[in-house]
């Protein structure tokens, strides 16, 4: 009976009880949503042009922001630091279409899964050498984000807001919107879309395939700098954080491999729900942890019912 | 000249069917028992067989039960860890349940538990499939270790979750944990392992194996010809975990001295992956070739700049070590999608044909 | 069925119980979303005949072979299938009751070897245990044998005994189809569905393969539905004929009514309608 309560009933008494912590959850929910959408959107923007599920997105967060930071202790201006880490990115993006995209043109799927998962352990020994084990603090406060938090005095409560965490969000949405305007309104966006549908197609009308995966593995590094930027506002930067970039899987599974709209609204979802569940019925009845795996299994759950995920497209196999 | 092929018939199907119809193949497998059971037992070190010859057996083995899944039947899975933790947590319940069970009995008894647990999360990949199916398998990975922590009755009450060194014997004799000897704790590994090997060439050469690479190939070609992917995908999920349960408890009882939780995170499952990767998806032997490279590389990592005078620190070992195996994983994928088991058949190739060209 | 079955006595009579119906397709209805790929098809194969399913691109021929297969579930209509009436079954229950098929873009297991492939086919068939097949002793090893003894009868059939260890990724074309009409053999169909066995093959390769097709009608009794484009072919080797255009049917009887059906005619040649 107690636990029957513990379930069913105190988590949504403690809900009405404590607005203001209830708040917060959805707050603190909303911001890691928002966070687990643009490293989404990293892989989607990625195997939408080329079908690779980019392992190393993760990583490539860690990377990128380690750059800055390495940057801005030589005593580079933050700023300059960012566009340098930018630059490193689109080196790194260069590099890897050379040496491991274009060998493996036209192998199956999983081949080139496996093949960022070895571009990942290799950008780790790179990365761990050249920058070091040590957490690193990242450069928020260089690159001009406040730092303090409001303190909302409401719901007979207090619900507290970073700056920082504010800041994310709005670059978020900023660098959807920015992606969103490129893919559908220029040139080189219509290329990538017109590959992402049909590789042949697009090729026979000239566009170059190479250059449109560099194009694309640099955005996708341009992602992974401002993930790391708005994680760094609350985490250390460590290659631990790496495994960050397993919750976006789940993210990927519910809104689909290849849908832009699709990863932010599972971004949000997961991050919300995951949250909710952690603080409401995880930590009163199990002590706690949730959120290494509940993320997997809400999403496991779903594609029981759903295998394309709440938006992929239904998957009809030809023969 | 060596592997002269020609000349040997076979007048039966049964012959023609042996596992190893070219006498060469047989003898050059002998040669490698011989070493296996005599040799190193004879000549290697305390050394050898804990860093080189033991974790080879063990993630020889987990390899070998993932490439059934993987390499055969074509499930990807990220899951691997956490299944051997359970085999491993079960094996240690059920000692601690039942003190006089003999400890290879309890072994083998702990694979079936991987095995049923290995069967439920297989159960989605009835209607999910390919990377989908992966991460679902992280589902696995993540929640099991989670609740090794956490389930309190699994672990012992320990303040960690890890399970605790233990000591077994058997006729009077300790032959697992820190009070038996290296060299028996390496016979009972290699023992066990070459019993699952050989029932698992024998699945993969049989009825089962064709239908599980029918499922991998082209499953809608394979229901049309009445193969029952339900029945071919469970069996893949259980007989691959019940060999990675068993190589779970040998990882701690024998080739370690109790583990932590996450000492089945997804690192491990990683590791495994790699090796049946770089081995070769589908072989049975390549596991054991992709074993010895990747416990060999931080091995050598560690002994060999000594030789030159240079001593490389610990963590930088770590990370050339992570190098080496990211750039062997591409350069497999780019070179040879099949692994080590295909360079082997290709030297093969070469050495029956030798002193000819072609 | 015999595989063994003395070759002779049935060419002697190579439609033996032609009159009977094997398998009869009733109002068969097919739709993807709002596109109509069959409407209202009625048709039936005899026992012992080879049937030709024809038509311009588009048709709904190899729909309607998916619809027999199990592979695609019409929303409306019923088969019956040597007796047996269904309105929807599973692939591998297909499979089970003696449908067997060959693809328009050959459906092999690339990862196998030819032989492994065709002894897949054999699969059906295979009941020793998981027991027994893990110390490969006893019932399993007999099977293994004993299966092997038949699949080699095929081989030797379809004349494929040096390519019997080649991964079929590596075959040219030609032989894979080939590989392909042995796995289909090898589970003993009563009723073969063959999706444009010819296609892609060069006049040497189709007159061999129609030599295979005539010899399973006459030495094994197959029932024998195949789609083909080449009118030679069709005209040739089939007893019927049935003619889909935009998934309907518009014609159905013997090479030679079908051929000077004015209906056909205007299908192949595009008036409009």
């Amino acid at each position: 009976m107690d636990l029957l309560d513990k379930i069913f009933v105190a988590p949504f008494r403690d809900m009405v009880d404590l607005p203001d912590i209830l708040v917060q959850t959805l707050w603190e929910g909303f911001v890691a949503g928002i966070l687990y959408a643009l490293i989404a959107l990293g892989f989607v923007l990625i195997y939408r042009s080329s079908r690779i599920f980019n392992f190393a997105q993760g990583v490539m967060v860690v990377f990128a922001s380690l750059a800055m930071i390495w940057f801005n202790q030589k005593g580079i201006p933050a700023w300059i630091a960012l566009a340098l880490a930018l630059v490193v990115m689109l080196v790194m993006a260069i590099a890897i279409e050379r040496i491991v995209l274009r060998p493996l043109i036209g192998q199956p799927d999983i081949i080139l899964f496996m093949a960022t998962i070895g571009i990942t352990l290799v950008l780790i020994g790179i990365g761990e050498w050249w920058f070091g084990g040590e957490n690193q603090a990242m450069i928020t406060d260089k690159l001009g984000v406040p730092g303090e938090q409001w303190d909302l005095r409401i719901l007979g409560g207090r619900v507290s807001i970073r700056q920082q965490d504010v800041a994310a969000v709005i670059v978020a949405i900023l660098l959807v919107a920015g992606l969103l305007v490129f893919l559908n309104r220029s040139q080189m966006g219509r290329a990538i879309r017109a590959l992402s549908d049909d590789a042949q197609a697009a090729l026979s009308v000239g566009i170059s395939l190479h250059q449109i995966w560099v194009l694309v593995w640099f955005l996708a590094g341009v992602i992974a700098l401002v993930t790391g930027i708005a994680w760094g506002a609350r985490v250390d930067i460590t290659f631990n954080l790496q495994v960050i970039a397993y919750k976006a899987l789940p993210v990927l599974m519910l809104g689909g491999l290849d849908s832009i709209s699709g990863a932010i609204v599972g971004g949000l979802l997961i991050g919300i729900l995951e949250k909710l569940f952690e603080i409401y019925w995880a930590q009163p009845i199990m002590g706690g942890g949730s959120e290494t795996w509940f993320a997997f299994v809400l999403a496991l759950i779903v594609l029981l019912f759903r295998p394309q995920g709440l938006f992929g497209e239904k998957i009809i196999e030809r023969v | 000249m060596l592997y002269r092929i020609a000349g040997q018939y076979k007048t039966s199907y049964t012959a023609d069917q042996a596992l190893f119809p070219v006498r060469q193949d047989a003898i050059l497998l002998g040669i490698i028992l011989v070493i296996a059971y005599v040799v190193f037992p004879l000549t290697a070190s305390e050394y050898a067989f804990k860093a080189l010859l033991l974790p080879v057996l063990v993630y020889a083995l987990a390899a070998l039960g993932l490439n059934i899944l993987t390499g055969y039947a074509g499930q990807l899975s990220l899951g691997t860890g956490a299944f051997m933790g359970v085999g491993a947590y079960a094996c240690s319940k059920l000692t601690t349940i039942f003190p006089e069970m003999n400890f290879i009995v309890a072994v083998l008894l702990s694979g079936f538990f991987s095995a049923g647990i290995g069967v439920v999360f297989g159960i989605p990949s009835l209607r999910i499939k390919g990377f989908y199916l992966a991460i679902a398998t992280l589902a696995a990975q993540f929640f099991l270790v989670w609740l090794f922590e956490k389930w309190h009755w699994l672990n012992n009450y320990t303040s960690s979750g890890a399970i605790e060194t233990r000591n077994f014997s058997m006729f009077g004799y300790y032959i697992a944990g820190p009070l038996a000897p290296t060299v028996v704790k390496y016979y009972l590994a290699l023992v066990v392992v070459t019993l699952v090997t050989w029932l698992a060439l024998n699945l993969t050469r049989g009825n089962l194996g064709r239908i599980w690479k029918a499922t991998r190939d082209m499953d809608i070609a394979a229901e049309l010809i009445g193969i029952r992917l339900m029945w071919s995908k469970l069996y893949a999920f259980a007989v691959s975990s019940y060999i990675i349960g068993v190589a779970g408890a040998l990882f701690v009882f024998v080739a370690g001295d109790g583990a932590e939780p996450n000492a089945f995170d997804i690192p491990l499952s990683f590791t495994i992956l790699f090796i049946a990767i770089i081995g070769g998806l589908g072989s049975v032997m390549g596991n054991f070739l992709g074993a010895i490279l990747i416990v060999a590389i931080p091995a050598m990592l560690n002994d060999i700049p000594p030789l030159f005078n240079l001593t490389l620190e610990s963590d930088v070992q770590e990370y050339i070590n992570q190098i080496l195996v990211g750039a062997m994983i591409l350069f497999f994928l780019i070179i040879e999608p099949l692994g080590l088991a295909s360079f082997w058949g290709l030297i093969r190739e070469k050495l029956i044909i030798w002193p000819f060209p072609h | 069925m015999n595989i063994t079955a003395n070759p002779a006595e049935a060419a002697a009579d190579p439609h033996a119980g032609a009159g009977e119906v094997l398998l009869s397709v009733n109002d068969i209805s097919l739709s993807f979303g709002g596109v109509k790929a069959i409407s209202d098809v009625s048709f039936d194969i005899r026992k012992g005949e080879i049937r030709a399913i024809i038509g311009p691109n588009g048709a709904g021929k190899t729909s309607m072979l998916n619809v027999i297969n199990g592979f695609y579930h019409p929303q409306q209509g019923t088969i019956s299938f040597r007796g047996e009436v269904r309105s929807r079954m599973r692939p591998h229950e297909a499979a089970k009751q003696g449908i067997a098929r060959t693809f328009q873009n050959v459906a092999l297991f690339r990862g196998m070897s030819t032989l492994d492939n065709i002894m897949s086919g054999r699969s059906l068939k295979m009941k020793a245990n998981f027991f027994w097949q893990a110390i490969r002793f006893g019932p399993a090893l007999r099977e293994e044998i004993e299966h092997r003894r038949r699949v080699e009868e095929i081989i030797d059939f379809l004349e494929i005994q040096h390519i019997r260890r080649t991964p079929v990724g590596r075959l040219a074309y030609g032989l894979q189809k080939r590989v392909e009409l042995a796995r289909a053999l090898a589970m003993e169909p009563d009723l073969l569905l063959l999706d444009e066995p010819m296609a892609g093959m060069n006049l040497e390769e189709k007159e061999d393969m129609s030599r295979f097709i005539l010899d399973v009608s006459a030495q094994y009794g197959t029932t024998i539905a195949l789609i083909e484009h080449d009118m030679g072919v069709v005209m040739d080797l089939s007893d019927r004929v049935l003619v889909l255009d935009y998934g309907q049917k518009i014609a159905d009887g013997t090479p030679a009514e079908v051929q000077a059906n004015q209906a056909v005619i205007d299908a192949y040649l595009g008036v409009s309608h």
